[in-house]
């Protein structure tokens, strides 16, 4: 009687479009978010506004008060679009080759993260091919491994700008090194379970073929550590770019996104580093696109499913 | 009772003097787990002459397959020998004297069929154009001619396991070991390819030990068939038959079928009766 009642009562169905629906989700909570932000922009920045109006003894209205907190030079939460303004003009407003660009900046860091993800994910493949060749290794290396990610890499850094320093090594290479340091471990736990996932009966198969290691290894290990490589790999790109910038802290770097992160902090300059941070995360998200792209590709040629 | 380790039934053809391809003698296999010993197999002794298709029969955990992974030195006895055309499980295996077939096709997924069935002959050091020639010949002997582009994952379960029955005959071993190797595949599909093994086995001419737990298709199949019984493992009767080669599925409705096939069934009830 009831759901009768109601379902008679209820206005025709509205359909909605497939773009729509999947979207509108996603549209709802980065608006919601905005929206907390832009709140916590003006109570937090608040304060100093106010200072600010009290110290010149202007008289000031609420309003005001509001665009102050949006609008202030050094607000302890810069609100996003001055973000996105200063991203804007730090990326666009300066040529590449100047120290005030953050695509300058971006490409210090990105050359670290690129040459230390490739040393970290050649470390790390190695490492994991020894260790399933022998099993002594596994219990010699193993404990080492996880050691070395335990040791707080910011500790770490400045011993190996150093010890590298003192050797003559300088610039690129020691960052690359740190970054390496952090992006080996996934990469290595990664490919030593790929390595082990042929089952017994592909592995007896090789057996019955009288196959030698290394054909075993080429033939079968390596193809079936593929998928695993690659998921490790996305995981290892993102922990490279942290570990350059991470990298960029201790030296007193004069470029690269932690250099400027670091300059913004002594300066007060907040919207420069949320600019930075912005960059940062552009760079993630460019770095394990082009791994995924990567991904496909090599999916392709070994004939995954579409 | 049925006289066991008999290496040829009375009632079977006589014997032609052809050659041994397995002789297993005494063979144990004694595994050391954490509850103590477990003899998975005890005091088996089999002949196993070229060109035969010999069926091992019997219910789960009677060491059938464990007796062919002996015969592939895929695992080692414990006790007695096991001698492949006269020199030892492992020379033969290093040899690369027998073609094994598991349950699973255990294809290679990224490898195209036609790449599944070279690489046992890129294992082995074929050139090129002989492993061409080969992949043009056994797939067309298990009909698969005209998919060596697809993938594992675009072909059935029963053409999965034909691509690498053909992978198996790609490097012309004389001895196939199959392992129920249609025991995943649906009745229909398997009456299909057990024709077509049987045809096989008629052009190739090749030594065939085969397991499998299903009565009917040990007796279609075989021309020797072993029934096996658990705890320990063993052999409790070897029986011969002796269709044509180039027998039908319809030799399954005549009388000499249904014996055997009720010899088959009465030597493994009497192995079953050690469960109780």
């Amino acid at each position: 009687m009831t759901s009768s009642r109601l379902s008679a009562a209820r206005p025709a169905e509205i359909r909605w479009h497939p773009t729509v629906v999947r979207y509108a989700p996603v549209v709802v909570i980065v608006l919601a978010l905005i929206a907390i932000w832009y709140m916590a922009a003006i109570l937090m920045n608040m304060n100093i506004v106010r200072g600010a109006f009290e110290r010149n003894d202007t008289s000031y209205t609420t309003a005001e008060l509001i665009a102050g907190t949006l609008s202030a030079e050094r607000p302890l939460l810069p609100a996003p679009h001055q973000i996105i303004e200063t991203f804007g003009d730090d990326v666009f407003g300066w040529p590449v080759t100047s120290p005030r660009s953050l695509v300058y900046h971006s490409w210090v860091t990105l050359s670290a993260t690129f040459l230390g993800f490739l040393l970290g994910a050649g470390f790390g493949v190695i490492l994991a091919v020894m260790i399933v060749h022998a099993r002594t290794l596994q219990k010699s290396l193993l404990p080492w491994i996880i050691c070395s990610q335990m040791v707080p890499i910011l500790a770490v850094a400045p011993i190996v700008i150093v010890v590298l320093g003192a050797i003559g090594l300088r610039g690129l290479l020691p960052k690359a090194i740190i970054s390496a340091y952090l992006c080996f471990f996934p990469v290595t736990i990664g490919v030593v379970k790929g390595l082990s996932s042929p089952d017994p009966m592909q592995r007896d198969l090789m057996r019955t073929w009288s196959a030698t290691q290394a054909q075993v290894f080429w033939k079968l290990r390596w193809p079936s550590a593929v998928p695993y490589l690659f998921t490790s790999l996305k995981v290892s790109i993102t922990i490279s770019l942290i570990g350059a910038i991470v990298a960029e802290l201790p030296t007193g770097a004069q470029a690269g996104l932690g250099a400027r992160l670091l300059a913004g902090s002594y300066y007060g300059q907040t919207v420069q580093i949320w600019a930075a941070l912005v960059a940062a995360s552009v760079l993630a998200v460019g770095l394990i696109g082009l791994v995924s792209l990567v991904e496909r590709w090599v999916g392709q040629l070994m004939g995954a499913r579409k | 009772m049925l006289a066991p380790n008999e290496t040829n039934s009375a009632d079977g053809p006589a014997v032609t003097p052809t050659a041994l391809v397995v002789r297993a003698q005494g063979v144990g296999l004694t595994y050391q787990t954490a509850d103590g010993e477990v003899e998975a197999l005890s005091n088996v002794n089999l002949d196993i002459a070229e060109g035969d298709f010999v069926s091992f029969i019997g219910p789960s955990g009677c060491g059938k397959t464990t007796l062919l992974r002996l015969i592939a030195d895929l695992e080692k006895p414990t006790a007695g020998s096991i001698l492949i055309n006269g020199v030892t499980a492992e020379q033969a295996r290093l040899h690369r004297q027998y073609g094994y077939i598991f349950q699973a096709p255990a294809l290679y997924p990224w490898r195209t069929i036609e790449r599944n069935v070279t690489l046992p002959l890129e294992i082995m050091g074929f050139d090129a154009a002989a492993r061409r020639e080969r992949v043009e010949r056994y797939l067309k002997l298990v009909n698969l001619s005209g998919f060596e582009r697809k993938y594992p994952w675009q072909l059935s379960g029963g053409m999965q396991q034909r691509a690498s029955i053909a992978r198996a005959l790609s490097f012309e071993p004389a001895l196939l070991l199959m392992d129920e190797p249609f025991g995943a595949l649906d009745e229909i599909v398997r009456d299909h390819l057990n024709e077509q093994l049987l045809r096989l086995w008629n052009q190739t001419k090749k030594t065939v030990v085969f397991v499998t737990h299903s009565i009917p298709e040990a007796v279609f199949l075989s021309t020797k068939i072993v029934v096996m019984s658990p705890r320990p493992g063993r052999i409790i009767d070897i029986i011969s038959c002796d269709f044509p080669r180039d027998r039908t599925l319809e030799v399954r409705e005549t009388p000499e079928f249904l014996k055997i096939a009720q010899r088959v069934r009465s030597g493994l009830r009497s192995g079953h009766s050690y469960d109780e």
